[in-house]
């Protein structure tokens, strides 16, 4: 390969390869390559973790399709918090656009050289970016005035809440939870 | 009857390159016009900002958060299994797919995917089929709808009421069915469920027969549709189209026959794809589909491992942990 040391070696799981990309600036050179010389010319999604509490906090996963040779690969790129931003992939796959949009609405993770980086879900002047991991179930409320639902939703009732790993059946047991709990 | 094979289409090149000179031609004042987020037409909460030249749209924002419902930070706050009730939900035309789908990816992650019993994955592919009718019925009319042929709406519920019928006796529910669990399904196919598909199946082909004989031939239907939004091959790959509208334009994808899950690589069926990416082909696309679907649905009906009644009375699972429930019946 001609990129060395910024590409780690295969990981395998479940008979999907992953590609770990170490430098998120790079990753638009990367994809253009990918797209270019390896015919990965159908871009499936682009996703965003929040791996909070460690260091760097975001990583970005790009799902690659070669649509004449049938083979997919994922690439997965870290990003610091302080920088929350790498280059962006539209001038390579015009479907990047919406997807781009959506992690920078629900991460806050934005996208350089994006042509039209704005909320896509969430309304515009929303204050908040709802899929990170320190934002609550039940929603904060904002000062926007006349939005409707801009209240923490009432959680009476559900959704119910389930703690993953703790101690015994009872403390497993869904029920309504809030936040502070 | 026609079928899609004998639609001869001269030069479809030249055809749709003189559609998109003809549109470069528009000139005058540009008109921006709201459209939504309720309105009839749209099915489903939609906005869309346009902007118009004469009758031409030149330019369309569309907005799409009305429906956004956080399904994925409701999901972190939940077990596995506590999330299939939402994928009911996700589209709410094919709930049974939308469950299939769900297990299968979790059971994926879970590695166990090899090990579901042969039963299930036949009824599984026996949902996702139903659901692909269904889905595609209303699809259809609908369009048709929209393009002012009210009969066919009418004509798709009355088959669509059917599949309906079917999801009630297979989950309890018509609607939000939450048939499969992880590993399985919530329970074995009710008594007498295949004889009731195998009708249905009989009276669909009729069904879709009549829809095409009002619109596949009628001329405002195709007049109004023959090159109409053409997306090209390298647009519809571009731009990430996937199912019926990426076949639509020529391009031979499927993941039933590319990366087969479930059974479906013991079942025969083919794969239609469109000629130039208008509106037409992706109406014909999903009218074959459906015919496929039949044919699927009648393959799995004669060749379920157990048959009708599951003979065996044991759901067949390789390993301990992995169970499914059946009803006391």
């Amino acid at each position: 390969m001609k990129f060395g040391d910024l590409i780690s070696e295969l990981v395998e799981f479940r008979g999907e390869i992953t590609l770990n990309v170490s430098d998120a600036e790079k990753i638009a050179e990367v994809c253009r390559y990918a797209k270019n010389d390896l015919d990965f010319n159908y871009l499936v999604d682009i996703s965003s973790l929040d791996n909070y509490g460690e260091d760097p906090r975001w990583t970005v996963v790009y799902h690659l399709r070669g649509m004449t040779h049938g083979h997919e690969l994922r690439l997965k790129t870290d990003v610091s918090e302080e920088k929350s931003e790498l280059p962006s992939v539209v001038t390579i796959w015009n479907t990047a656009n919406w997807h781009e949009r959506e992690i920078y609405d629900m991460m806050g993770i934005r996208f350089r050289g994006h042509p039209d980086l704005r909320r896509i879900l969430m309304w515009e002047g929303y204050p908040y970016f709802p899929l990170r991991k320190d934002f609550p179930l039940a929603g904060k409320s904002s000062d926007l005035p006349g939005v409707a639902f801009t209240q923490p939703a009432p959680l009476e009732g559900g959704p119910f809440v389930t703690v993953a790993g703790g101690e015994d059946a009872i403390h497993r047991e869904p029920r309504v939870r809030n936040p502070d709990e | 009857m026609a079928t899609v094979q004998d639609i001869q289409i001269p030069d479809p090149a030249a055809r749709t390159a003189q559609a998109a000179a003809e549109l470069q031609d528009v000139q005058g004042e540009k008109m921006v016009l709201n459209m939504g987020p309720s309105h009839p037409a749209t099915h489903g909460v939609l906005r869309l900002v346009l902007e118009l030249d004469g009758e031409v749209i030149t330019r369309a924002d569309p907005d799409v958060g009305y429906l956004h419902r956080g399904d994925e930070k409701i999901a972190e706050n939940m077990t596995y299994t506590q999330f299939i009730p939402y994928t009911d939900r996700l589209d709410y035309l094919a709930p049974l797919a939308n469950n299939v789908a769900y297990a299968l990816a979790v059971e994926k992650l879970l590695g166990i995917e090899k090990q579901l019993p042969p039963r299930c994955q036949y009824i599984r592919v026996m949902c996702a089929e139903l659901a692909r009718i269904s889905s595609h019925l209303l699809g259809v009319g609908a369009f048709a709808m929209d393009v002012g042929a009210m009969t066919v709406f009418l004509l798709i519920f009355t088959e669509r009421e059917k599949i309906y019928n079917l999801a009630e006796s297979l989950s309890g529910a018509r609607f939000t069915t939450s048939y499969t669990r992880i590993g399985g399904v919530m329970r074995d196919l009710p008594p007498g469920w295949l004889d009731q598909c195998r009708k249905f199946c009989d009276e669909v082909i009729p069904a879709i027969d009549e829809v095409e004989t009002l619109l596949t031939r009628n001329r405002i239907w195709v007049d109004r549709l023959r090159d109409l939004a053409v997306i090209s091959k390298t647009d519809a790959i571009d731009y990430g189209l996937s199912g019926p509208n990426l076949r639509g334009s020529n391009i031979d994808w499927d993941l039933r026959k590319k990366q087969p899950y479930l059974c479906y690589s013991d079942l025969e069926f083919d794969v239609p794809i469109g000629a130039v990416g208008d509106c037409y082909d992706r109406y014909l696309v999903r009218m074959e589909e459906m015919r496929q679907s039949v044919r699927i649905l009648q393959q799995c009906i004669q060749k379920i491992p157990g048959g009708a009644d599951n003979k065996t009375k044991e759901p067949t699972c390789r390993t301990e942990k992995l169970y499914c429930r059946r009803s006391r019946t």
